[in-house]
């Protein structure tokens, strides 16, 4: 496999001044220059990323995320280290490709072609295309500074993926689209994927991210925590997170702290029947005593979200120490297969988190009936 | 997810890498800002379209300035402080051509990466393109110019010393390397110092009377820099101190060929024979001419170096 986009050992710092003197009036008043820290946005990270790859990645806000994505786009200079990228690169930075906000939407396809190192006829063949992607046909002669965010993503978005880059760099832009041009992205990027194009991506879904994505970094203070099949990484920056809320959030309870030790059932195995109940025991340790819910997830292997279940059905109150939470799903409607399962604590108004297994379990399910899929369904037919 | 098409294999193996690192090579960066010689058109034509699009009158406004100088200078240099040059409309017109060139490029460039802050935080390409695309602007403005001046030599019926003609080529692009070079250097300058620009305009001011476009140089500067009297008996002959503005050669040479007349009869009552222009033969000029070429050059290589120092941080001080 060839590495088509290769980080090695990138360090960035940002110096935050207190005091800015920006201009020359101010260096001569103020000789000394201004006070300033150094904020470490990206602190020597290092990954190579193979052809046809598709990596997500996660990370709190300010983690360095758009940092790194802007050195690989080459739109920051790391201060040290560098960057190797194979062939072009279209990227979407932090709301859209760049714009000049007076020009219309024609001019503005033409430069950000031609910022791609495309010529003025590679960019005539592919115009039509552009715009009919985008769906802005009434406004392509119209000032970008007219248009919503929503148009404005729409234009970066169609121009990105129909310049036939090599690699695909997005942070976060699609959520601005309306959910159908949001679908049509998602079906573009899919496509991209069978094409054997590189993606990485910035997303604040971790769901998305574990559907989407092969493979899923996680930044944490502009460190590497994580990097790996996207599952895996998912699980580390869940409960990164979760062990974060209880010293950040001001709605958890300050000074509680809940581990979950195991989830097991009584037979010993994760097995199912369609239709039929389970249960299983979820063993943990509370500090303090704590209200709150609980929550499950169920994810099929490729990562798809079966279900969340609504944590204000299932309060829980825990006293400290260690102690066993049994949990029971009256009947199972989901067909044969196997079923990833988190579980975790919710605080407060069911917001934060409180405590979080990523995966701690696959549920096998048996199904004897004929149908397929997800979800069992019987219809029964009449004549009407 | 079986009954999906194996992941076609896109190769990718012979595609050019581009190196994102600290301190790229001057070679390199040479190698970008070749490149990318399509962009800096495309930013030249929107840059005219921007312009164009915002006035009613299109280009024809952007001749409104210009013309509203050269008539200014023509009344206070030519009216009301007489000074004998026939055709002093003409002399005017020629050094102001280049002026206005030459100002253009550099105000317009100390602000352009401010300016531009939206692309510059959005997409890699090499930034001193920018600088680089308001000495085209600035070139179109200066052809438009040409054409007016042309229109005016016509009507005056006032012929240009043909046999230097092929000297004007030249000169604009000598000047037009210095410029651009100034222009680079002061774009990055300007990001973090973001009152350069003030300070350029007042700068601008003072280099305008320094070059010989309000005065003849021969007449009325050349005797006094020769003879510069310090202290009793020390006399200086300043004279390459004045030739170290680099705007002078080619305002000379641009004067030369349009205005074409070294050597005048005063309008004022004894009509008396003067030198409005030097009368160097034609290879002292080339030899002018090249050196301001080899300052701009290396003046190139200086504000590339300088501004790949600089432009690391631009994306993070906008
Ligand atoms: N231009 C800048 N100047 C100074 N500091 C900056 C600059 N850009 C980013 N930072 C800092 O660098 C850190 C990382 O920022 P970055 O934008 O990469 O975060 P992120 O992971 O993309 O966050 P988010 O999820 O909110 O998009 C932050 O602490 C931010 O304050
Ligand atoms: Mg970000």
């Amino acid at each position: 496999m060839t590495a088509v986009v290769q980080v090695e050992n990138i360090s960035k710092r940002f110096r935050l001044y207190h005091e800015r003197h920006r201009s020359v009036k101010d260096r001569i008043i103020h000789p000394g220059g201004g006070t300033y820290t150094d904020l470490q946005a990206l602190d020597d990270v290092s990954f190579s990323i193979d052809a046809g790859q598709t990596v997500g990645i996660l990370g709190r806000n300010g983690s360095g995320k758009s940092t790194l994505l802007k050195c690989i786009c080459g739109v920051l200079k790391p201060n040290e280290g560098q960057i190797l990228v194979r062939g072009t690169l279209a990227g979407l930075l932090e709301l859209g490709a760049g714009f000049q906000p007076e020009l219309s939407g024609r001019d503005n396809v033409y430069l950000s072609g031609s910022m791609l190192g495309f010529s003025r006829k590679d960019v005539d063949r592919l115009f039509d295309s552009i715009v009919e992607f985008s769906e802005l046909e009434g406004f392509v002669d119209t000032q970008v500074k007219f248009y919503s965010s929503g148009m404005y993503v729409r234009l970066a978005f169609a121009v990105a993926v129909n310049v036939d880059p090599d690699v695909l760099v997005v942070d976060e832009v699609l959520a601005v689209g309306d959910e159908r041009f949001q679908a049509k992205c998602m079906d573009r990027i899919r496509q991209f994927q069978l094409e054997g194009r590189t993606i990485m991506l910035v997303s604040h879904n971790a769901d998305q991210v574990r559907s989407l994505c092969d493979r899923a970094i996680v930044l944490d203070h502009g460190r590497m925590i994580a990097d790996g099949p996207s599952g895996d990484s998912v699980r580390i920056f869940r409960e990164a997170l979760s062990a974060d809320s209880r010293s950040v959030d001001a709605e958890a309870p300050v000074n509680v702290s809940i581990s979950i030790e195991s989830v097991t059932t009584s037979t010993g195995r994760f097995a199912a029947h369609t239709n039929e109940a389970f249960g299983f025991e979820v063993a943990l340790t509370s500090n303090e005593s704590f209200d709150g819910f609980f929550v499950m997830e169920l994810h099929t292997h490729d990562g798809t979200l079966v279900t969340r279940t609504d944590p204000t059905t299932a309060p829980v109150s825990l006293s400290p120490g260690h102690q066993r939470l049994a949990v029971s799903l009256p009947a199972l409607p989901l067909l044969d297969g196997d079923y990833e399962l988190s579980v975790g604590l919710l605080s407060g108004f069911g917001h934060s988190v409180a405590a979080w297994r990523e995966q701690v379990a696959t549920l096998e399910v048996s199904y004897d009936g004929r149908a397929s899929g997800l979800v069992p369904l019987a219809p029964r037919v009449n004549l009407a | 997810m079986s009954d999906s098409p194996p992941p076609a294999r896109r190769p990718v193996e012979d595609r050019p890498v581009r190196i994102v690192s600290a301190r790229p090579s001057i070679g390199l960066r040479f190698k970008e800002i070749w490149e990318s010689r399509e962009l800096l058109s495309y930013f030249v034509i929107t840059d005219i379209k921007i312009k164009y699009k915002a006035s009613a009158l299109g280009i024809l406004w952007s001749m409104f300035a210009p013309a509203a100088t050269l008539a200014i200078y023509w009344v206070v240099f030519g009216k009301i402080l007489p000074n004998s040059v026939p055709n002093f409309a003409l002399f005017l017109f020629a050094g102001l051509l280049i002026w206005n060139f030459f100002f253009g490029v550099i105000i317009t460039s100390t602000s352009v990466v401010v300016d531009r802050a939206g692309i510059v935080k959005k997409v890699a390409f090499p930034r001193e393109i920018l600088a680089l695309s308001t000495v085209g602007t600035s070139f179109v403005y200066f052809l438009i110019q040409c054409g007016v001046m042309v229109i005016f030599m016509l009507a005056l019926w006032h012929p240009p010393a043909w046999g230097m003609l092929w000297l004007l080529p030249l000169s604009i692009f000598a000047l037009a390397v210095f410029a651009g070079s100034l222009g680079i250097l002061l774009s990055a300058i300007n990001v973090y110092l973001r009152d350069t620009r003030h300070l350029i305009e007042v700068a601008l001011q003072l280099w305008f009377f320094l070059t010989p476009i309000v005065y003849s140089f021969e007449h009325q500067i050349s005797k006094k820099l020769h003879h510069v009297a310090v202290g009793n008996d020390h006399i200086l002959n300043l004279t390459w101190l004045y030739f170290l503005n680099p705007v002078t050669p080619i305002v000379m040479t641009f004067q030369r060929v349009i205005y074409a007349q070294p050597t005048v009869r005063a309008t004022s009552v004894p009509h008396v024979p003067y030198s409005v222009l030097p009368t160097w033969p034609t290879s002292t000029y080339l030899l002018l001419n090249l050196g301001v070429l080899a300052a701009g050059l290396v003046l190139f290589a200086i504000a590339i170096t300088v501004f790949g120092r600089l432009e690391g941080n631009f994306a993070e001080e906008l």
